[in-house]
């Protein structure tokens, strides 16, 4: 890909990302916040990719280290997510909440 | 060999894996602006990374397999019981811990592909080396950053600010260095030195600590929110190094995302950005105690308190941080249960910055299973506030005085705040009449019709609804 494609992507993903961001309501910012947060975890493609062709034990080292950090930002992210919005999902129907009663973590 | 000729091989199929990843990230925020509909999105997102994981893992000549495994268990074993085991009120700290590890990722990714790239022995294009150094920067200083508002929101260390003299020339100047080292090694890339690639790292990670130690607590918020943005973009550049089309859209996306939040919570606090970051407050009075002359105020016992809600038609209910700090928010929620019983109206209305992330008091009113509908927000509930019985501030204090809207000369003047004084009566839980970060005195615990409850939040919650179900 040319520089210039990929600054038009640039260019044009920032503007969906203000459309689409801009019309989540305040409440859900947290979970808003925490999604996003595990979405940049795909940087562990990053880590993928150099050390799947990295040939020393230091860029073994870093890779490894570069991936375990992009897993815990991804599983950690879209987990802890999900149970914020377990939470606001069950507010719908509260009598079949009660009845359903999710384990409570804390 | 270089990862960028590895993508390119892995041609269309790869290329159309990751446009269908991150149109699912767009689709996944987009269906998060509703709660009935955001649990699904973060599922498809989640499916969106799992296809780009696995597409990137099977292009052609990935290999040191090993190394990938252990990396992956690893990070999912932690990431898996991190997340089962946070409690709500941790979930600031835990998603900066969160940010934190993609940033160190990212910075860790721009060393090894600029080792890589070296190693080839070519001159190191431009269009790649730049987002290779952006990313290494931005990285760095996000990790260290995020691990300092970790440690703060985490009270490993302190939330006051904690400044060294001169600081701001420190910072600038090192942020002048690490440009400069920067532009050496871009202007060398022939044979750029990795000794100067690991010394811009280093400078970075000390420009994200002392960027970030003398942010005040209660402006955690805004830092988390800026550096999210901030990683996203680095991931970004990676995606620009690594030649990436699913990091270029997912990074850009995180980096919109953080924008608004940050912006959007700077205008809630009536500061600019740049005061946030560079201003050293919001971390503690900074006169100290002995400003504030005593002032006569009603105290109130949970009786009483008690009497004055069962007797209302409309309640509004009003948490802050105090209630985080308590883990109140079970018990406010049983109060409210009770109010509602005697069929009094009972709504919750919240400040866009209450809390220490935005949207944090909604998390856990949604914990204590308060339904969605009954949380309001600020701009919402203000033009009901004179037709309020009983406004109840449980752990709240700057985002609720009324010297933002009457003192031009306030620290918080042109705040906007949750017009709490406005109702015909007013009670405030909080343990002592102390001021709030902003270190100034609250005109709205002297009012004549506010009635004070000093007490933690969670107790006096539970023994004014114990006193409701006795009237």
């Amino acid at each position: 890909m040319d520089l210039i494609t990929e600054l038009t992507i640039f260019v044009l993903a920032a503007f969906v990302g203000f459309e689409v961001i801009s019309k989540v309501p305040a409440t859900l910012h947290t979970p808003l916040m925490s999604q996003t947060n595990a979405i940049h975890g795909i940087v562990m493609l990053g880590g993928l990719i150099v050390a799947g062709f990295g040939d020393d034990p230091l860029e073994y080292t870093i890779g490894f280290i570069a991936i375990a950090f992009g897993a815990i930002n991804i599983v950690g992210g879209f987990m802890v997510t999900d149970r914020m919005l377990g939470m606001f999902a069950r507010k719908k129907k509260p009598a079949e909440a009660s009845a359903e009663a999710e384990p409570e973590q804390s | 060999m270089s990862a960028f000729a590895v993508i390119e091989a892995g041609g269309e199929l790869s290329t159309a894996l990751y446009i269908l990843s991150f149109s699912l990230f767009i689709f996944g925020v987009r269906q998060g602006t509703h709660p009935t509909t955001a649990k699904r999105g973060n599922m498809l997102a989640a499916v969106g990374m799992l296809i780009a994981v696995i597409t990137t893992l099977l292009l052609d000549g990935i290999g040191n397999w090993g190394v990938i495994v252990a990396g992956l268990a690893v990070g999912t074993a932690v990431g898996v019981i991190a997340s089962i085991r946070v409690q709500m009120t941790d979930m600031p700290q835990m998603v900066a811990l969160y940010n934190g590890v993609g940033g160190g990722a990212v910075a860790l990714i721009a060393w090894s592909e600029f080792r890589q790239e070296i190693e080839i022995g070519h001159e190191i294009p431009l269009d790649t080396f730049i987002p290779i150094l952006f990313a290494a920067v931005i990285g760095s200083v996000s990790f260290w950053g995020s691990n300092i508002a970790f440690a703060k929101l985490q009270d490993l260390i302190s939330t006051r600010p904690v400044s060294l003299p001169g600081q701001q020339l420190i910072n600038a100047a090192l942020l002048i260095g690490v440009v400069g080292a920067c532009v050496i090694l871009a202007a060398d890339n022939g044979s750029p030195s990795e000794g100067i690639f690991i010394a811009v790292l280093i400078a970075a990670a000390v420009l994200g600590n002392l960027a970030v130690l003398p942010i005040g607590g209660a402006d955690m918020p805004v830092v988390i929110s800026l550096l999210n943005a901030a990683t996203g973009l680095s991931a970004a550049a990676a995606g620009f190094a690594l030649d990436n089309v699913a990091l270029i859209v997912a990074g850009t996306l995180v980096g919109s995302s953080g924008t608004i939040l940050t912006m959007e919570m700077a205008t809630a606090m009536n500061r600019s950005v740049a005061n946030i970051l560079f201003a050293g407050f919001g971390g503690a009075p900074s006169g100290g105690g002995g400003d504030f002359e005593e002032r006569p105020h009603r105290s109130l016992g949970a009786q009483d308190a008690a009497i004055t809600l069962g007797y209302a038609d409309s309640v509004v209910i009003v948490p802050g941080y105090g209630l985080a700090v308590a883990q109140a928010q079970h018990a406010v929620k049983e109060l409210g249960d009770e109010l509602e019983k005697r069929g009094i109206d009972v709504r919750y209305a919240i400040h866009p910055v209450a809390g220490r992330m935005p949207g944090h008091m909604n998390v856990l009113l949604a914990e204590a299973d308060v339904p969605y509908e009954k949380l309001v927000e600020m701009e919402d509930i203000n033009p009901d506030m004179p037709r309020t019985d009983v406004a109840v501030v449980v752990g709240a204090n700057d985002v609720t005085n009324p010297s933002a809207k009457n003192d031009p000369n306030s620290p918080i003047a042109g705040m906007p705040i949750i017009e709490v004084g406005e109702a015909q009566q007013v009670i405030v839980i909080k343990r002592s009449l102390s001021p709030g970060f902003a270190g100034i005195d609250n005109d709205l615990f002297y009012m004549e019709k506010t009635g004070m409850v000093f007490a933690d939040a969670k107790k006096a919650a539970q023994d004014i609804a114990a006193e409701v179900t006795r009237l």
